[in-house]
């Protein structure tokens, strides 16, 4: 059901990942996503895949639970996969009416598909591996700079932290107002699209209403506690960049140039 | 109507970090026409038990029974359970959704597929169930109604399906006093006037002792105590080791017995408790 969506989920755990700062994660998560743009052939991917599971195995994480949330996005992939793999021009391998497949064809769509597998696990990497928290400190420290320039860099972590700390707290309350509505004899199965969607409703009204309840308790909790904005604010635990961190650094450079060089592979 | 279940165990996230059993091998029997309260900590498994009473969750293993109907084998539609077993979950005013209350109520009875008139009768003899005048807020928004009738209005909801088994998750929770009186009341009423099974959780002891026929008391996912509110509540001692208590009438007259020698007294409510009270000191005086 809902609860099944582990995508952006924390994965509780002590492993070496799991200690590194959650900058070091960032600036590495993103390094990772570029690289995967940055690849032109299959020999590219086949270092970024064994680099992630190398990550996977280092943090400890089960494989199992992280494709459960590769489930979720599925249909994006196949999606993606049978749009290339029907609209590329070229060698023809298969013909049937109007469905011709190309081997050009076939060949991009398994690139796309790897692409977004690696990308969607790349990034749930992170997010298993760092708490909210320590990921929304990390960005508003890597965001500072930028708040000399008018950027505010407290509140835009403070709105991820408030977003990622509700997921949880409202995929419950749905999973309640479902269950509510179902001993009402409500039935979100069957029907055409249309009357799928007429469904939702009494689910959405109840969802909306409780989340202006939980905002309006939130910001006025808030209150009581004289929160004012990140101006002058300290913290308990501040985060520093340790020795593990300047040998993620490391790997990363070796990793980078690995996948330029794989640019450079031709058989 | 009758209610049997047997084995019954569940377990959250199997093989996951967060795996926790919140139910191990229940079983009980609920004659026609009970009240059955009960307590238990948080967590000790009562809105698990509950919902599976009605099918909103599948049992690891175990069988429920509605009326000797086996409902956990998946050949039972699921309608005709909801039809028969109404639950009104916590808090049950944040799942009204609709522009009226007239609409909201008759939500569960329009689905039951049920036409314009019957849903009709059924709204106007629900929200007379509980107690509120039906010409008067029929138009009404129900986010414009104070929480006590919010509350009503929902657990009329439930009621416009007419269930032979009404099962309440804490009915009276955040409520002031003379809303909890008239919510507790009018649950009394409506299993009078239905003749049906009642189920409620409460953390109130008073609540349980006043209304139940049986009291059944739950802990760490197993049913630790059950019987009649006199034999449970005599077990004052394991109650206690549970973090759970008796009811107030019970703590005064345990307190009156150690202080004076010849007080005798089984009183579970505040009127029992008074009339035993009132008796010993007519006895002393005379």
């Amino acid at each position: 059901m809902i609860r099944d969506i582990t995508l952006g989920q924390y994965y509780p755990g002590d492993s070496w990942v799991h200690r590194l700062d959650a900058r070091t994660k960032i600036i590495a998560t993103l390094l990772y996503l570029i690289e995967l743009f940055v690849v032109n052939n299959f020999y590219g991917f086949l270092i970024a895949a064994v680099a992630l599971f190398a990550v996977i195995g280092l943090s400890k994480v089960p494989v199992k639970f992280i494709f459960r949330g590769l489930s979720a996005v599925f249909l994006i992939i196949a999606f993606t996969f049978l749009l290339n793999l029907f609209m590329v021009d070229g060698r023809v391998l298969w013909h049937w009416k109007f469905l011709t497949i190309t081997y050009e064809g076939l060949s991009r769509a398994l690139f796309m598909a790897v692409r977004l597998v690696l990308i969607i696990i790349g990034s749930s990497i992170m997010t298993l591996t760092t708490k909210p928290v320590e990921l929304t400190d990390g960005l508003e420290k890597l965001l500072y700079p930028f708040s000399k320039i008018g950027l505010p860099s407290h509140e835009i972590a403070l709105m991820m932290t408030i977003a990622l700390r509700f997921i949880p707290t409202l995929m419950e309350e749905t999973d309640k107002i479902i269950k509510a509505q179902q001993a009402r004899g409500a039935d979100f199965e069957s029907g055409n699209l249309f009357q799928r969607a007429k469904s939702l409703i009494p689910i959405l009204v109840p969802l909306f209403v409780s989340s202006f309840r939980i905002a309006q308790d939130l910001a006025l909790a808030m209150e009581a506690r004289c929160y004012h904005g990140g101006g002058g604010r300290t913290r308990m635990n501040e985060i520093r960049f340790e020795s593990a961190d300047a040998v993620a650094a490391v790997l990363m450079v070796l990793f980078l140039a690995a996948i330029i060089a794989s640019r450079f592979i031709h058989v | 109507m009758s209610i049997s279940v047997r084995n019954l165990s569940y377990i959250y996230n199997p093989g996951m970090p967060g795996e926790t059993v919140a139910l191990s091998d229940v079983s009980f029997d609920v004659a026609d026409g009970t009240i059955l309260g009960i307590i238990g900590h948080t967590g000790s498994g009562k809105s698990t038990l509950l919902q599976h009473l009605n099918g909103l969750i599948k049992p690891t293993s175990g069988e429920v029974y509605i009326d000797d109907v086996c409902i956990t084998d998946g050949k039972v539609k699921m309608t005709d359970i909801r039809r028969k077993v109404g639950l009104v979950f916590q808090y049950p005013e944040y799942q009204l959704f609709e522009e009226t209350v007239r609409k909201d109520v008759a939500f569960g009875p329009k689905n039951l597929g049920l036409d314009e008139e019957e849903q009709e009768a059924r709204v106007k003899k629900a929200i007379g169930l509980v107690g509120l005048d039906y010409e008067e807020i029929r138009d009404l928004s129900p986010f414009e109604l104070s929480g006590g009738m919010k509350r009503r209005v929902a657990i009329a909801g439930v009621i416009a399906m007419d269930p032979k088994i009404l099962i309440l998750d804490e009915p009276t929770a955040g409520l002031d006093p003379s809303a909890h009186r008239d919510v507790l009341a009018m649950v009394r009423r409506i299993h009078d006037e239905m003749g049906i099974i009642l189920i409620f959780v409460s953390h109130n002891m008073a609540d349980i002792a006043e209304m139940s026929d049986r009291v059944m008391v739950m802990s760490d996912g197993k049913i630790a105590l059950e019987g009649t509110p006199a034999e449970v509540f005599s077990q004052a001692g394991k109650l206690a080791e549970m973090g759970l208590g008796v009811p107030p009438a019970r703590e005064i007259t345990e307190l009156i017995k150690s202080r004076a020698g010849r007080f005798e007294s089984e009183a579970l409510t505040i009127d029992e408790a008074a009339e035993d009270i009132k008796r010993y000191m007519e006895e002393a005086r005379g």
